[in-house]
């Protein structure tokens, strides 16, 4: 097993620990933490995928933004009270099944797929992601920003405190 | 090197502990923890086929920031969404948010 | 500069859009009717004489007029033509019928003020003028036939405008239907010419080879033996001008139209209708002269010159004013068709133009005098004029000595042209009945001068007669101006100084092709002698010693002749009493026909009809088929209640069975109807999960 696999699977590891820590933790704060350990490391995988630039795009969007709005969104909405709520709802066991259905399925699927691999060629650095995005995918591009902005007008209206 | 896939495979792992995560928890917030892991899986492949298979093309990374793109919109619109039924209903309970049922 | 000739075919459209304007919306309102009527008429006339002074700048368009065309209802092979032209002998017309309508419009706002149907009489003119132009302008005989209906119509009309007066009505009727006569000819002739050549565009008709080919072609007819088909053809197609330019024998009409307000007397009976005619034997004279030596030239002429002389015997005993200048007119054509039968083309052109003003001149002002004197039209009642309605009574003067032929005025030189080139070529007969009619001519002027204008008033109304409006003196001045000076476009070359002055430009801009007359001075002498004769002997009987009130016509004394002129040679009555008799006995007849015959016919069987259904309705209606309707009814009675026994208890019960089981299935599914999204997506991932099972592990 070479550096990169070992470092894979660490990486690996830590990921589905979080991801199952997220799923399973009562305190949802802790829960949210686990999610931010998952996402750091998907960062990691990242790197291992000579993708560099996604990897921080993913640390400084997912984790600096993402995870943090979900923090503020779970402080605002705490029980003050603290019931003592289930973590899981009805359906848990079916859900369980699927879950577990659907990665046994998969699994399946891609371990029996055969990848016709192309042949290596340099890998995108950013100056060539920054050309592409305002070359070929330049109507892509304005359309997300159109949709940010959209999405920030409404969230920023749904969420108003309401007017008295 | 690394097989592609194991990328796959664990980009199907994280997917499902994510729709876990949608179908079996009671708090929104967590729910919407659950997509985000989803979509995160998501780019994994992205990237990992990008790599793999067509190395100089760029579409999957660009794909990829666009993706993070959606899902931080779909976060801040979520969230929104989750503290407007807060404070209508003093709640995040999806279990108790049935106004479709019929 | 040649592109301004695309705006040939607007000229027409400007008074169809008046007529149409007018007759849809605004024959409420007079003043705009009216002036609407004007300016489209100004503007076409605007546009003609853009039309005209182009083509006068352009060499050569005789060999190559303008012609603008569109195809359309492409029927088979042939596609129909419609189209403009613009050749010189158009571009003179252009030059003559917009001023002239334009004049006379201006004239009838005046004129017409008051009556009650103004609106309507400017729609008509406009309708007539859209006719008059679009005739002139068109490039085949078909599109020149659908505008000569057009006038036809609006010429009936008009006639009748005032239909009140039983009069104004038959003399309507009598014109159209002397024309239709005329045009059922001029029909046939375009028919046979089709026939034969296979298209009716001029510049196909007219050419060299279709000339040949119809000169050659011959037709053995039933009494007239073997006739070339060029001959045929055009004595057809002249048909049409004997009854619209009202030659003998279809010369009845024009007289009875004066029954018509007077501007429209000037405009289409003077001016354009009928000289539309003579353009059209113009516009085919080398047909008509395709075969040398041929008949229909001799036919042409003959009419011409008989009519001539013919109508100005009748003209020298009439006493309404307006009547003498009908028959001059048809007199003056008469002129015109023998010129042209006699192969001056130039020459019977020019008398075209310069008569058409001269004579519009005329009856504008008749229409002064008529209205000046309260709306008296027999000379016999006039007299003193002179010293009343002074711009009438010079600007008369001018139209009269214009008719007469004194030089320097218009009609001396155009009259002169056509006696001259009668001389030359050898046709002394017709050269001297040219010159007797000459001689009348001015006679049965003078006499109207005389009797109109001098001399002291023989009515109430002639002594209290006044001057007419601006809008009626104006044009007067206008034409006369024309009848003074037009004449000197056609001065002949090898006349003294003057002609070589100008130069004829008449002859070369519209036939230069043919030979220029030569100036023969015997015939220029005697023919001023014969007209200053004529206005002598006119002074001589009507103004030496003016007539008093109630003095009779000396003319009188010459007894029978008199009577014979006075009566129109009894023609009208002629035909009275043959066709138009004729045709009524044939109606009662068929009336008579169709009330014995026919009516007892259809009365029988009605009547075998009602006998059938009355035995149908007693023998086999009642007992039978009643018997039948009532034992069905009663049957189905019994069927509908059993049926319905089955429907309560079978078909409802189905009914609330399957109300029942819906309402149970109901219940169980709604329960996946939770309200909670997290089941539907838990749902959906089911089935996401086994499709992907089939997919991967099945197949």
């Amino acid at each position: 097993m070479s550096l990169t696999q070992a470092v894979f699977i660490l990486l690996g590891a830590m990921a589905v620990l979080g991801a199952l820590g997220m799923v399973t933790l009562r305190n949802l704060f802790h829960s949210a933490l686990a999610m931010i350990l998952a996402l750091f490391s998907i960062a990691g995988v990242y790197v291992l995928l000579e993708a560099e630039f996604l990897a921080v795009v993913q640390v400084l969007v997912c984790v600096g933004a993402i995870a943090m709005l979900i923090l503020f969104g779970i402080m605002l909405t705490r029980d003050i009270v603290g019931r003592a709520t289930p973590v899981r709802n009805r359906q848990w066991p079916l859900a369980l099944a699927v879950s577990a259905g659907l990665l046994a399925v998969l699994a399946i699927g891609l371990v029996r797929a055969v990848w016709t691999q192309a042949a290596g060629a340099a890998p995108a650095g950013v100056a060539d992601l920054g050309l592409a995005l305002v070359g070929p995918y330049a109507l892509p591009f304005e359309v997300a920003s159109v949709l940010l902005l959209v999405a920030m007008v409404g969230a920023l209206i749904i969420a108003r405190e309401a007017r008295e | 090197m690394i097989p592609l896939t194991w990328y796959l495979v664990l980009s199907a792992v994280l997917f499902c502990i994510g729709l876990y995560g949608v179908l079996a928890r009671r708090n929104a917030i967590a729910i919407l923890m659950g997509a985000e892991l989803m979509l995160n899986s998501a780019n994994i492949n992205l990237a990992a086929f990008e790599r793999y298979l067509a190395a100089g093309s760029l579409a999957g990374q660009v794909f990829v920031i666009f993706n993070v793109a959606v899902a931080a919109a779909e976060a801040a619109v979520g969230l929104a969404l989750i503290l407007a039924i807060y404070r209508s209903r003093d709640t995040v309970s999806v279990e108790e948010v049935d106004l479709l049922k019929g | 500069m040649e592109s301004l000739f695309k705006l040939t075919w607007l000229i027409p459209v400007f008074p169809l859009l008046a007529f149409g304007a007018i007759v849809l919306y605004v024959r409420r309102w007079k003043r705009v009717a009216s002036w609407l009527a004007v300016a489209a008429i100004a503007v076409s006339f605007v546009l003609s004489q853009i039309v005209f002074w182009v083509a006068v700048g352009t060499p050569h368009l005789g060999e190559h007029p303008f012609e603008e065309l569109v195809r359309w209802l492409p029927t088979g092979h042939s596609a129909f033509e419609m189209g403009v032209m613009v050749d010189p002998l158009t571009a003179v017309m252009l030059f003559m019928v917009p001023l002239l309508c334009t004049l006379i419009f201006i004239y009838a706002l005046g004129y017409m003020e008051g009556d009650p149907r103004y609106a309507r009489f400017f729609a008509y003119v406009s309708l007539f003028a859209t006719g008059m132009l679009g005739l002139v302008v068109a490039n085949n005989l078909l599109m020149l036939f659908i505008f000569w209906e057009i006038m036809g119509l609006c010429s009936y009309l008009l006639i009748g405008f005032w239909f009140e007066k039983p009069s104004a009505m038959r003399a309507g009727l009598k014109a159209f239907l002397t024309t239709r006569v005329g045009d059922a000819f001029f029909l046939l002739g375009l028919l046979y010419l089709y026939s034969q050549t296979g298209t009716l565009a001029f510049r196909e008709v007219l050419s060299e080879e279709t000339l040949q080919h119809l000169a050659n072609l011959s037709v053995t007819l039933p009494v007239f033996g073997t006739v070339p088909v060029a001959t045929v053809i055009a004595l057809l197609i002249f048909g049409g001008t004997v009854g619209k330019s009202a030659q003998f024998p279809l010369h009845v009409w024009l007289p009875d139209a004066m029954e018509g307000p007077t501007p429209v007397s000037a405009l289409i009976h003077a001016a354009t209708m009928v000289s539309a005619g003579v353009y059209l034997v113009v516009r085919m004279f080398p047909l008509f002269h395709a075969v040398p030596h041929g008949t229909a030239p001799e036919v042409v002429a003959t009419i011409g010159a008989f009519t001539a002389l013919f109508a100005c015997t009748i003209a020298v005993a009439q006493n309404d004013i307006k009547r003498v200048l009908a028959y001059s007119t048809i007199s003056q054509l008469g002129y015109m068709i023998m010129a042209l039968g006699l192969g001056a083309y130039v020459a019977g052109a020019f008398h075209l133009i310069t008569h058409a003003f001269f004579k519009a001149l005329l009856f504008l002002g008749s229409g002064s005098v008529i209205v000046g004197a309260h709306h008296e039209q027999d000379m016999m009642e006039m007299g003193g004029l002179r010293g009343r309605m002074k711009i009438t009574f010079w600007t008369y003067i001018a139209g009269t000595l214009a008719l007469a032929g004194i030089p320097p005025f218009a009609g001396f030189w155009s009259k002169d042209e056509i006696l001259a080139d009668a001389f030359n070529h050898g046709h002394y007969l017709a050269w001297a009945v040219g010159s007797l009619a000459a001689f009348l001519t001015a006679f049965y002027m003078g006499r109207q001068i005389f009797l109109v204008f001098f001399g002291h008033p023989r009515s109430h109304h002639a002594e209290h007669a006044k001057e007419s409006p601006r809008t009626m003196t104006y044009p007067l001045l206008v034409l006369a101006a024309f009848a003074a000076l037009l004449g000197f476009v056609g001065v002949p070359e090898d006349f003294p100084i003057l002609g070589h002055l100008l130069g004829n430009p008449f002859h070369r801009f519209v036939g230069h092709e043919y030979a220029a007359t030569p100036v023969n001075p015997l015939v220029m002498g005697l023919s001023i002698l014969l007209a200053c004769a004529g206005l002598g002997v006119g002074y001589l009987i009507y103004g030496r010693k003016p007539l008093e009130e109630g003095q009779p016509d000396p003319l009188t004394r010459l007894g029978v002749v008199y009577v014979v002129l006075k009566n129109k040679y009894g023609i009208d009555e002629l035909y009275q009493a043959t066709f138009v008799w004729l045709t009524i006995r044939l109606a009662d007849l068929f009336a008579l026909f169709d009330r014995e015959v026919i009516d007892r016919i259809v009365n029988a069987v009605a009547r075998g009809t009602a006998i059938v259904s009355d035995g149908l309705f007693r023998f086999v209606d009642a007992p039978v088929i009643d018997g039948l309707v009532n034992l069905v009814g009663r049957a189905g009675a019994w069927l509908a209640d059993l049926w319905g026994r089955f429907d309560l208890r079978v078909v409802d019960g189905i009914v609330n069975g399957v109300g029942a089981a819906a309402q149970t299935f109901g219940r169980w599914f709604r329960q996946v109807q939770t309200g909670r999204v997290q089941n539907y997506i838990l749902l959906a991932s089911v089935n996401v999960v086994v499709i992907l099972a089939i997919m991967y592990l099945v197949l």
